[in-house]
């Protein structure tokens, strides 16, 4: 059954890391290279985010908790909270609005071009997050809203190229997202849908599923 | 030419911290080698007073040339905020790691085409005229520092061993023990780690080789005992924990370059026109500050050795 009161407690949860940044910058405890922790930081939470925004529909099919869909698109909101934020430090502490330096950033370097594609392609999902879009848009809408595997995998194109040498942690974030695409193509090949359009969810609530 | 005392900084802050540090080293150090002595019997290690010759804390130096009289880094970024893989690929990890790493006994081979190779012992070269050289320092990230290094020129250690004729380059290579250096478990370089620099860069009067900084000996994790500095070469040409320097024909191959072929360069001389594959080269963030500044060519030492590299096209030999 689905808990009481949890999704207050989720949404305060999904603040956590944004509230730790604020608590280390406010103590002056983000080491030398302060502009670098935060990009850093808010970078690896948008990717987290949008792996677990992508967990959801597997998770509800293998778990049977049907009542995880109604945080799906809290979570993938968080995502491009996160992934704003990412892209305002990028633009004002490091760029400090040099909008010369930017394009040539975005063109010229393919891992901010992976970046910048990964940010600018979660900007219709959010848009388009409203109950009544969703309506507005019918089945168009799912449809759209795919777009959210090109997002993730250009978020973790966007870690992996970034990194000088080491590349164990973006490898983790690509092993993550391998085996979510990778359920989906299993339940595409069965011939099963692989989620579950969220109306169904609005007209029964409560139903569980 | 500007020459400065390290000013900037009060004896008062920065003082407390390295005898701090050296009381912990040799706290340390006494606790592991009396493990040692337990488990393989290394008495006399304990009892040679060389092992408890690097506790022993300030160094002799005189104000060197080429000093900036920028604003230094203060000493607590950089202990905590530097690359050292073979301590860990994280920037903020090896000031804990490398905090009981031994530097004795510790020596230094020179060989190679010389007529006089030798092995020079740690303390026998502290012993050389040390000065202070407030240099600055461009990480090929992309971040920077001014740091006062205390060291000698490479050029009066080369002079002890007579250079054969034939000597064209010079090839560094640093420690390879996976025991104290637990990155070295791990294959992200070829270990261990080698740089190399042309002749005439080795025995140019700026490149120094570091046994200390902020008038006491290299913290560990920034490279102790004995490291390289070349001021208008990206960090990563500094090579640290020095065991071996060898005279050779032929340019060696740097670890990075081995790594990266395309991105890291033999020569890796500072130049803001010639971007990193991934990532611009035209501006810096100085730690400490807010703003990125633009970055110098040669960082900022052209008057001093762009005539080393004249008629050479600086993109291609990058």
């Amino acid at each position: 059954m689905k808990p009481k009161y949890l999704k207050p407690i989720v949404f305060l949860a999904c603040l956590l890391p944004l509230g730790r940044l604020g608590w280390k910058a406010l103590n002056s405890a983000l080491g030398a290279n302060p502009i670098q922790v935060i990009t850093f930081s808010t970078g690896t939470w948008t990717l987290t985010f949008l792996l677990t925004t992508l967990s959801i529909t597997p998770l509800r099919k293998l778990t049977k908790l049907y009542w995880l869909i109604q945080y799906r698109r809290m979570l993938g909101l968080f995502a491009f909270f996160y992934g704003c934020l990412h892209f305002l430090t990028y633009v004002w502490l490091d760029q400090f609005f040099d909008l010369h330096s930017i394009y040539k950033d975005v063109w010229k370097r393919p891992f901010i071009t992976a970046g910048f594609t990964a940010f600018v392609l979660m900007i219709p999902l959010a848009v388009t997050s409203t109950q009544w879009a969703i309506r507005k848009l019918g089945k168009r809408w799912q449809a759209l809203h795919r777009l959210i595997y090109i997002s993730a995998v250009a978020g973790v194109v966007h870690y992996i190229w970034l990194v000088k040498k080491d590349v164990r942690t973006p490898v983790i974030y690509a092993i993550v997202l391998g085996t979510l695409l990778l359920y989906r193509i299993v339940v595409l090949l069965l011939g099963a849908s692989p989620s579950v359009v969220p109306l169904r969810v609005r007209r029964s609530p409560m139903s569980g599923d | 030419m500007l020459i400065q005392r390290s000013s900037d900084v009060p004896g008062s802050e920065i003082t407390p911290k390295s005898l701090y540090m050296n009381r912990r080293s040799l706290l340390a150090g006494a606790a592991m080698l009396a493990g040692e002595a337990l488990v393989g019997g290394k008495l006399l290690d304990i009892i040679s007073p060389a092992t408890w010759a690097f506790a022993a804390t300030k160094l002799n130096y005189t104000a060197g040339p080429f000093g900036t009289n920028e604003k230094q880094t203060p000493l607590q970024d950089i202990t905590h905020y530097n690359n050292y893989y073979e301590f860990s690929t994280d920037k903020y990890e090896p000031a804990e790691l490398a905090k009981n790493f031994q530097t004795r006994p510790w020596t230094v081979r020179v060989e190679g085409l010389v007529n006089k190779p030798q092995t020079f012992d740690i303390d026998t070269l502290l012993k050389m005229p040390l000065e202070e050289r407030i240099y600055r320092m461009r990480c090929v990230e992309g971040w920077s520092m001014v740091i006062p290094w205390i060291g000698f020129p490479l050029k009066s250690l080369l002079d002890q061993v007579q250079l054969n004729s034939k000597a064209k380059f010079v090839e560094f290579t640093s420690l390879y023990d996976p025991k104290r250096f637990p990155g070295q478990n791990r294959n992200v370089l070829e270990w261990p780690y080698v740089e190399g620099l042309r002749m005439d860069e080795a025995m140019h009067p700026l490149t120094i080789l570091a046994v200390g900084l902020y008038s006491d000996v290299l913290p560990n994790q920034d490279g102790a005992p004995i490291r390289l500095v070349v001021p208008w070469k990206y960090g990563f040409k500094g090579i640290k924990a020095i065991v071996k320097i060898r005279l050779v024909e032929r340019q060696p191959v740097s670890t990075w370059t081995k790594a990266a072929p395309n991105e890291y360069g033999f020569y890796s001389n500072v130049n803001p026109n010639v971007d990193h594959p991934r990532w611009s080269q035209a501006k810096e963030r100085r730690i400490g500050e807010f703003f990125k500044r633009p970055t110098l060519m040669f960082n900022g030492y052209g008057d001093q050795v762009a005539s080393l590299y004249a008629g050479m096209d600086l993109k291609k030999n990058f």
